[in-house]
């Protein structure tokens, strides 16, 4: 099979922009395993990191992938996230590390105070990142989701204790990456940066890649909050005033349970799904994500802390 | 490759493949520049309406008058603070023709820094202006800074038009102006648009405002320029990043080599060389992110097998047999110096980083600094500070597979880290190796000795002159040499016309036309053109050399040995030779089957002393008998 028949052959020895894309993060992803003694790709579940993890297998084929793959776990999970994790590193083979937020609750080193523990999980993430000796974590994060996120790098450095300083980042040139750094410090490495959420779906799309089912539509009941539909589930509960029903919904992130809000769609394959995210007219954050609306700068604040 | 990915099923996704395009833009505090980019996101309906809610809300609580959509692009607190933006920020929007990368960088003069950045990935650079200044300096050195980094196509988009009542004239001064000063640089298509960022004229939308421009709107011409022409799909460069070895029972001899083509097309079967070592080999078999594939194009991510077991590691390339990179471990280099608080300074020693390969760097000479806004080269300098340009040469500790920056920006760029700090100081792009460029004026090895001929030029029967002929394609510069050298003749003078053209069959066969392979082409016309008038010939060299260093070059070269040489224009406007178009390569430029075409969309430069200027007023046999009379004075 030559290049020329593949269904996003754009011109003669020209790329369409997704395989463009695809080609970018391949790049990258070998640079780190070419470079870093520890790296390993944080994994949610969530559709941004499975074609995150679909990528890095392709880079390193017929190899198994020569770094894990750390889930950190909040605890408050939709069951088909979970399902569709343990199904993926039966199937490949790769080292699944867990790292739990429950055990820093438990050694008193973060205090449940919740409704959501999304903003433990930088204390775990950051834990799991010293205690492992990881020196490089791959995530599945994208320019375009928000405004903090369209200015860091590819490569984005972390100091000792995790921090990052947006008025410090290394200018980025060409395809040449510096991940230069000394021990305890780390690089987070971005592969997906120039990817758009309608990149994501049409390639998941293009590659047939299996996603947790509660990404396609589905009936379920959910009540209103702060202008957003929640999932009735065990961590997360109506109060006496919310009203529950039941609709056709889909999730367009998958996060902790606590502040990951459903969208009504009837989208239940991926080309529905594209069709409704072209004429979207709300980012998939703006939309679904709780913890970006504390305030304008939200995210900013949460990343300087070290969070994904 | 995940479990559950069957083959792609085609009917999946069966619309037509878009193609991306990354741009940079550029533009002051002032222009407007966050406006526009805010126009073509919302106008292409990439901003949404949380985002614009957000945008909507602050611009009230400002006190504004309508919608600042400069608000949607100013991502980090303080440069909402502040007002500016600091840093690159990267915006996506995409159209069903093509998808776009903005790398919007500011255009503050202490942040050259992040100009290079953004530029350095960019096939398209949008240089603004605000139409009641003009051109300023700064969207010269924009202008200037893209070309450095090889943007080949560059927008100049003339904002703020309505605040000079859509002035036809003004923006027609401004157009020549920057064409003019374009023509300096190595720019190949520049286009100029007037527009309202503000209201959104002429960026999506053509705007009802300016019935005198029959050009296209700012997006139209995104979608439509042509930059497949751009890439280096001749010299085939693989770096070498990783090489994969299973190690697994199914896969026990598996070797293979992954990368990502940085120029060339390679394909199973080619005969490769392997350097540094230079052992050669077979590509056997390429597998890509769809599969085996039978070649593999740049930015395509592959691995490769060879047909012989031979050690490669990270940082070694494969390249074709006969055509390979330079292995050096010393070069010269264009450098934007990028740290805060450190000067680049000759002595040090830094790591450097090119394609795959890292090793330690020292900077042996700085040759000069670049003033970014005058051009001027200043000699005097001995440190280049943040947002500095300047000529280095540097030694690295292991040799470096690289070519020129301006023929393959893949293998012919760089940054310098800084050992000490981790942080990346510099960014470098490869110039032409030095003994090629000054082999003009210099022996190209110090180990070969001119010999020294028992005559001199007084002993030979006649004297030997130069005569070189600039102009444009058409201009009548070979028709006035060969009458030239026919009445010479007759008149038993030794004459020849040395035509560029047919060099090209034969000794400069393996040139093209990129401004790079012009400029060897003219060196090498040049020392044949200076042999010839030694062995006693008026030699008669009609090119249309559009550079006045190339020109210079050759004038250097024959002071040097002593051979007379003059300098005849032929000042044919542009439009008769566009009318005469005696190969068709007019029409051929102009329906852009061919580009790098001078005067169309290449740039030439006018001789400002030529020792004769022939105008089309007079007849071909006048033109010939003030040739004639230009070289009797050398004639025994």
């Amino acid at each position: 099979m030559g290049a020329a028949t593949s269904p996003l052959e754009a011109g003669p020895y020209e790329l369409s922009h997704l395989r463009s894309l695809e080609a970018e993060a391949i790049h990258i992803i070998r640079e780190v395993a070419a470079e870093f003694e520890r790296p390993v790709l944080l994994f949610s579940g969530g559709k941004d990191s499975i074609v995150m993890l679909h990528l890095a297998l392709k880079a390193f084929q017929p190899a198994r992938l020569p770094f894990p793959v750390m889930h950190v776990d909040t605890g408050h999970n939709f069951d088909e996230v979970i399902a569709t994790r343990d199904q993926l590193v039966g199937q490949t083979g790769v080292r699944l590390v867990v790292a739990s937020v429950q055990d820093d609750i438990d050694a008193g080193r973060v205090v449940d105070d919740g409704p959501s523990r999304n903003p433990l999980q930088t204390v775990t993430l950051l834990r799991a990142i010293r205690q492992n000796k990881f020196d490089a974590a791959f995530g599945g994060a994208r320019r375009d989701e928000e405004k903090a996120r369209a200015k860091e790098r590819v490569f984005s450095f972390r100091d000792e204790f995790g921090q990052w300083d947006p008025k410090a980042q290394r200018p980025e040139l060409w395809n040449l990456y510096n991940g230069r750094h000394r021990n305890g410090e780390h690089i987070r490495v971005f592969p997906l940066s120039n990817w758009t959420e309608f990149d994501i779906w049409s390639y998941i799309g293009a590659e047939n890649i299996t996603l947790p089912a509660i990404y396609y539509a589905h009936r379920r009941p959910v009540f209103a909050r702060d202008g957003m539909l929640l999932a009735v589930h065990p961590f997360m509960r109506p109060s006496a005033d919310e009203e529950v029903f039941e609709t056709s919904v889909r999730f367009r992130t998958v996060g902790d349970v606590t502040c990951t809000g459903c969208v009504q769609s009837d989208a239940a394959t991926v080309d529905e799904i594209i069709a409704e995210t072209a004429v979207s007219r709300l980012t998939e954050r703006g939309a679904t994500r709780a913890d970006d609306r504390i305030s304008e700068a939200g995210m900013e604040d949460r990343k300087r802390e070290g969070y994904f | 490759m995940t479990p559950t990915t069957e083959r792609p099923a085609a009917a999946t996704v069966a619309r037509p493949a878009a193609t991306l395009l990354r741009i940079a833009t550029a533009g002051s505090v002032d222009d407007g520049k966050s406006t526009l980019i805010g126009r073509l996101l919302y106008d292409s309906k990439a901003v949404m309406e949380d985002q614009l809610a957000a945008v909507e809300r602050t611009s009230k609580e400002r006190g504004n008058d309508y919608t600042d959509l400069a608000l949607v692009t100013d991502g980090l607190r303080s440069e909402r603070e502040q007002g500016i933006t600091i840093d690159v920020a990267y915006r996506y929007f995409a159209t069903p023709k093509r998808k776009f990368i903005i790398a919007d960088t500011p255009g503050h003069i202490q942040y050259t820094r992040n100009m290079v950045t953004g530029t350095s990935t960019a096939q398209l650079a949008i240089v603004l202006v605000d139409a009641r200044h003009g051109l300023l300096e700064q969207s010269r050195r924009h202008a200037f800074l893209a070309s450095l980094l090889g943007v080949q196509h560059i927008v100049l988009a003339v904002n703020k038009m309505d605040l000079i009542d859509w002035d036809q004239e003004r923006f027609e001064k401004i157009r020549q102006e920057f064409h003019a000063f374009a023509a300096r640089l190595n720019v190949h298509d520049v286009t100029t648009i007037p527009m309202s960022a503000l209201h959104g004229d002429n960026v999506v939308n053509k705007s009802d405002n300016a019935p005198w421009y029959d050009g296209s709107a700012l997006l139209s011409h995104l979608e439509e320029v042509y930059i497949a022409g751009d890439r280096n799909l001749v010299d085939v460069r693989f770096p070498v990043q990783y090489v994969i070895r299973p190690q697994t029972s199914k896969h026990r001899d598996h070797r293979s080599y992954a990368g990502t083509v940085a120029s060339g097309v390679l394909q199973v079967g080619d005969e490769v060389v392997v350097l540094p070592s230079g052992k050669t080999s077979r590509i056997s078999a390429i597998d890509s992110p769809t599969g085996p594939v039978s070649e593999a194009f740049p930015p395509m991510a592959v691995s490769i097998n060879l047909a012989d077991d031979i050690d490669i590691s990270r940082g070694d390339v494969i390249a074709r047999i006969n055509n390979q990179p330079r292995v050096t471990t010393e070069f010269d280099a264009t450098v934007c110096w990028m740290a805060d608080d450190a000067a680049l300074e000759p002595g040090r020693d830094y790591l450097i980083k090119q394609t795959t390969k890292t090793t330690r760097a020292r900077v042996t000479a700085l040759d000069y600094r670049l003033d970014v806004n005058t051009l001027h080269r200043d000699k005097t300098a001995t440190a280049l500070k943040l947002n500095e340009l300047g000529r280095i040469t540097l030694r690295t500790q292991a040799p470096l597979m690289l070519d020129e920056y301006t023929r393959n920006a893949s293998t012919g760029s760089f940054i310098l880290i800084d050992p000490s700090t981790n942080g990346t100081v510099a960014a470098g792009m490869v110039l032409r190796d030095v003994s090629a460029r000054d082999a003009a004026v210099r022996a190209s090895s110090p180990n070969t000795v001119k010999h020294q001929s028992l005559v001199t030029a007084a002993d030979r029967l006649s004297h030997g002159v130069t005569v070189w002929f600039t102009g444009l394609s058409g201009s009548g510069k070979s028709s006035a040499a060969m009458l030239a050298e026919r009445r010479l003749l007759e008149s038993g003078r030794p004459a020849y016309v040395l035509d560029g053209d047919n060099l090209r069959h034969g000794l400069n066969a393996d040139l093209g036309f990129s401004m790079a392979d012009r400029a060897e082409n003219l060196r090498r016309l040049a020392h044949v053109a200076m042999l010839l008038a030694e062995c006693g010939q008026v030699v008669l060299v009609p090119a249309i050399s559009p550079l006045a260093e190339h020109r210079e070059l050759a004038r250097r070269l024959h002071e040097e040995a002593g051979v007379p040489f003059f300098e005849v224009f032929c000042d044919t406007p542009l439009e008769d030779c566009e009318k005469r178009d005696p190969k068709g390569l007019y029409a051929k430029a102009r329906a852009g089957e061919i580009t790098h075409f001078t005067g169309i969309d290449s740039p030439y430069q006018r001789p400002q002393n030529p020792d004769l200027r022939l105008t089309p007023d007079r007849t071909l046999d006048e033109l010939a008998e003030q040739i004639i009379a230009l070289v009797a004075a050398e004639q025994r």
